[in-house]
């Protein structure tokens, strides 16, 4: 090795395989996905709905095993507009991530946003579900290709706070 | 000191796969078991601390995830160690000793199966000097064994003994993993993974999840009539590189052994978080113990959830103690790399 390739450091590269697991509550849930259809898990103890379900209500600790069918309907719960482009994504900016409020859960997930202008995106907005077609469904929430907004009026997101029953 | 005692501890059948359960549905039930049997909730816990290690998941605050097993509203105090979840009884034990907290829900949790655990082992070393080299698990521990047999400190004999009496222990504990009996014959054929180590002497890749509730003196009792006492409790961790420590002198346990005046103590059972078959005969003989019961579990030999069976070492003496006529228990717990850092615990029945 000449003097000019010495390094100063060394590399010490570090991989690690897994199985991956998603947990036997988001297993169902994926398996409804993979058939177009979202069911969200409701808590026994507090009634909350979550989707997508992990398995348990963090706020009680007890296992969600109430499935609860949604429609693919809600509303921007919160959003970013997105200028800088990342490597790799065929997304072009500007475009929109959103917080997804689906109608009867008691949270969100981060979806995109298309098929609007980003300087009209507002909070409370009704928007509705673009599904990839059917032959290229699998177990994701990729079988959405995106949210675009639909002709219904605002939420007030305010009104969406969880309240225990 | 303030006295804090153990009230209860609960442990997940031990799994060579939990497959699609997750980490969080193995943590939920012993969690409700213990309650349930406490007739308590967690609304009764001012202080929960976990044990767990985010490179089993592979994912970066992995341990936080674990937190949906438990109820958390209204907001609960809780705090996490990257480490054997005996440790979050050490940091639950200090919370209680400062007035911070009466009564600590400890879990502990580790899903093996979805990882090499031989590569994710070996990253716990020197990242230098010695994790570039990946050394596994079981070769580390070879060098430890090797050393102590050209020593005479522990003899090929004392090894099978350790693997033969951990399998026929096994049937006292309905949670365990291998229950096969081995007998001299098939241990000696068994090919060696990392000489002098075969398959026997090694612990099985364990799915799980334990949990544990102590509580002050005052408290304890309203849990239940019959709580174990922490009399002594203490740890203490030697160097990270392997290659400065001499793995025939137990430096540190030898210091915990004097600071809780062990050798005062007739102890009537122990529960040793013994990863290989060597480390058994080495440990009693340290501790003093070649006349004590020892790992009537069958101990990690027959099930070796990782970040919990440090756990269920303490756990499986509170459970001896509770239901036999024993006074004196000692457990231990370990971590690292040829029993690095060890600590260990001294449980009294009060008559
Ligand atoms: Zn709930």
């Amino acid at each position: 090795m000449s003097e000019e390739e010495k390094k100063d450091y060394a590399e010490s590269p570090i991989n690690l395989e897994y199985h991956y697991t998603a947990g036997s509550a988001t297993t169902r849930f994926l398996n409804q996905v993979k058939e177009g259809k979202i069911v969200g898990q409701s808590c026994p103890k507090c009634s909350a709905v979550y989707v997508p379900p992990r398995g348990s209500c963090p706020r009680c600790g007890v296992a969600t095993n109430i499935e609860v069918p949604l429609t693919d309907k809600g509303c921007i719960e919160s959003f970013t507009i997105v200028h800088i482009p990342i490597p790799g994504n065929p997304i072009v900016p500007p475009y929109v991530c959103a917080m997804i409020r689906l109608d009867g859960a008691n949270i969100s997930f981060l979806h995109l946003i298309q098929g609007i202008d980003v300087e009209e995106i507002r909070i409370g907005m009704r928007i509705q579900a673009v599904w990839k077609p059917k032959d290229e469904w699998t177990h994701s929430l990729e079988n959405i290709k995106w949210f675009t907004p639909i002709d219904e009026p605002d939420v007030d997101v305010a009104t969406l706070r969880f309240e225990e029953s | 000191m303030k006295k804090v005692a153990i009230v209860g501890y609960a442990q997940h059948p031990i799994l060579e796969n939990a497959g699609a359960l997750n980490e969080v549905e193995l943590i939920m039930p012993v969690v409700h078991q213990l309650f349930d049997e406490l007739g308590i909730s967690q609304n009764n816990i001012d202080f929960t601390c976990s044990g767990s290690c985010d490179y089993l998941q592979g994912a970066a605050f992995a341990f936080v995830e674990g937190l949906s097993a438990i109820q958390t509203n209204p907001p609960i105090k809780e705090s996490h160690v990257e480490m054997d979840a005996a440790w979050a009884m050490y940091e639950s034990m200090l919370k209680i000793q400062m007035g911070d907290a009466d009564t600590a829900l400890i879990y502990g949790f580790g899903k093996s199966s979805p990882g090499r655990l031989d590569s994710i082992i070996s990253l716990q070393m020197d990242p230098y000097y010695i994790s570039p080299l990946w050394p596994d698990r079981v070769s580390l521990a070879a060098i430890q064994a090797r050393v102590l047999l050209e020593k005479n400190i522990v003899t090929p004999e004392q090894m099978i003994t350790a693997v033969i009496e951990a399998r026929t222990n096994s049937k006292n504990n309905k949670n365990a993993l291998v229950t096969e009996l081995v007998d001299k014959e098939a241990y000696l054929a068994s090919e060696k993974i990392s000489s002098p180590l075969n398959e026997f002497d090694c612990p099985p890749i364990s799915d799980g999840s334990s949990a544990m509730i102590i509580a002050s003196e005052e408290k304890a009792y309203d849990f239940t009539d019959q709580p174990i006492f922490i009399e002594g409790i203490d740890h203490r961790i030697e160097s990270s590189n392997i290659g400065s420590r001499d793995l025939s002198k137990p430096t540190g346990i030898l210091a915990s052994i004097e600071q809780l005046k062990l050798e005062k103590t007739n102890f009537d059972v122990a529960e040793l978080h013994t990863q290989f078959s060597h480390e058994v005969p080495y440990l009693q003989s340290v501790l003093n113990l070649n006349d004590v019961p020892t790992n009537l579990s069958g101990g990690p030999l027959v099930g070796n959830v990782m970040m919990c069976a440090g756990l269920d070492a303490i756990g499986k003496t509170y459970e001896s103690l509770k239901s036999n006529d024993l006074t004196n228990g000692l457990a231990h717990a370990s971590s690292g790399p040829c029993l690095q850092h060890n600590m260990l615990v001294h449980l009294e029945k009060k008559s």
